[in-house]
């Protein structure tokens, strides 16, 4: 079901690479101000609908929705664009300070006096001390809380995350979840998910979805999703018993 | 081994004492590989940032082409472009054979492969996802293609570096379109061939010192320059 205060609408899409369809999601809604998760096995389509909802990538059918409007890649205003960001699995630090590298986005919107606004997002991330430090001598989980902080000094209205924690020490998970969490409470901004880990969405999120081969599978409320699994397929990948 | 020394000792006195001759013929070497490498940088950086991150049909056949031409042999260079130039040619009209123009155009030839192809390949290497990052991040196309550029700031460089290093020490294309004409389109490598022909080995060994240090003092400030680029040194 759709609200008028949706964030973001995705409305019969249909994506493929070549003939084979990679997603298929007659409509999903993100509502302000919460963090939705999705969830799935590895291959599930998660990152792709993430491009889709990130206007990174044109669906081949269907619509996304955004401040009311369809758009796509190509015709999303700059201005809009700005007010989303996403963190990849892979930080993608460019090749320059810690500092340099969370400044990249306000430099690019022309922003000159974003010094504070940097320090309080390293410190967010508690990585003030390697401000002046080349991001490419930083561990996994330090690049990956700095491309955060690249992420949180813009504001963004909305926060695509994917799999922000894979692959990285239990301690930077705890510290990520918290700064996820900061992001939505204390920044307001609205945050997408995705993760192949059950327990981060049961963690953060207020909404999980669960998608398989392509299709949302159900979308509940986390303590519903988790308690009440209305389909079979989410109780199975719940318990581990989901053959992919 | 004496005639090594002997051009070493010429090549220093020659430097110190500013030989107008020596000047002018340093002057017209940088002048022409100067020229023609920013030509074929200004063409050359944008083709190789645009193969190196598009994909379209018909990449395959002008990769390999840029490739092939990376290793074009100057004098067929040369030849060809002596054959326009020349006065029955299709460009006779314009007068530029056996002129510094005609030595630019045949120098722009052999180096904008290289520059196209070095330049494709370190623009290739960046992570295909950090285009979409930067584009999440709020850049425009064009910021998104400047900051691609400078990430791949080291492959650039060592593209300027090959395709400078590949013309101003090439003899066959510039003797053939030039002519080494005195005074008109005489240049370090032609004059090296000249003396060497001339039987004045320490004065062509002279002239080759100083191409050496030419060309080791513009890698130098290349080099340089990388590293002075580079947040990790």
């Amino acid at each position: 079901m759709f609200f008028s205060d949706d964030i973001l609408r995705l409305e019969a899409i249909e994506h493929r690479y070549g003939a084979r369809v990679v997603l298929r999601v007659p409509e999903l809604a993100i509502r302000p101000g919460e963090i939705f998760a999705v969830v799935g096995p590895s291959g599930a389509g998660k990152s792709t609908l993430l491009r889709l909802m990130n206007f990174l990538e044109k669906p081949t059918r269907g619509r996304v929705i955004y401040h009311g409007r369809a758009w796509t890649p190509g015709s999303l205003p700059i201005a809009l664009r700005r007010k989303m960001t996403t963190v990849f699995q892979q930080p993608l630090l460019l090749n320059a300070s810690v500092a340099r590298n969370v400044a990249y986005g306000l430099r690019v919107r022309g922003a000159r006096n974003g010094k504070s606004d940097i320090r309080q997002a390293l410190e967010e991330v508690r990585l003030a001390h390697l401000a002046e430090q080349s991001a490419q001598t930083l561990s996994g989980g330090e690049a990956q809380r700095v491309s955060l902080a690249r992420a949180l000094v813009l504001n963004p209205e909305l926060l695509f995350l994917d799999e922000p924690t894979a692959n990285l020490d239990p301690g930077n998970v705890k510290l990520i979840e918290e700064i996820v969490r900061r992001a939505n409470q204390e920044r307001g901004a609205t945050v997408v998910l995705v993760t192949h880990n059950v327990w981060q969405a049961r963690r953060l999120a207020h909404r999980v979805a669960l998608l398989y081969e392509g299709e949302i599978i159900e979308t509940a409320p986390t303590r519903d999703f988790f308690e009440h699994p209305q389909d079979p397929r989410t109780r199975a990948f719940l318990s581990g018993d989901l053959v992919y | 081994m004496s005639a090594f020394l002997e051009g070493f000792l010429q090549a220093i006195q020659l430097i110190a004492s500013f030989d107008p001759d020596l000047m002018e013929i340093v002057r017209l070497s940088l002048l022409v590989s100067g020229s023609a490498l920013v030509i074929s940088a200004a063409l050359g950086l944008p083709a190789g940032i645009a193969l190196g991150l598009k994909d379209f049909r018909g990449k395959r056949l002008l990769v390999a082409l840029v490739y092939t031409g990376m290793g074009l042999p100057p004098v067929v260079v040369g030849l060809t472009i002596y054959i326009l130039l020349s006065r029955q040619g299709p460009l006779g009209e314009l007068g530029w054979l056996f002129t510094p123009r005609a030595m630019v155009i045949t120098q722009t030839i052999l180096a904008l492969p290289l520059i196209i192809g070095f330049t494709m390949t370190a623009i290739a290497a960046a992570p295909p996802a950090l285009s979409l990052q930067l584009r999440s991040l709020g850049a425009t196309q064009r910021q998104i293609v400047f900051t691609l550029l400078y990430e791949a700031r080291a492959g650039v460089l060592a593209a300027l570096i090959a395709g400078f290093g590949a013309i101003i020490s090439e003899v066959g294309s510039v003797m053939i379109v030039g002519g080494n004409i005195e005074h008109k389109t005489r240049v370090l490598t032609t004059s090296i061939v000249l003396e060497t022909r001339r039987g004045n080995f320490a004065l062509a060994i002279a002239l080759g010192v100083i191409l050496l240090a030419i060309t080791f003092s513009a890698n130098w400030l290349l080099l340089h320059l990388q590293g002075r680029l580079d947040p990790r040194q």
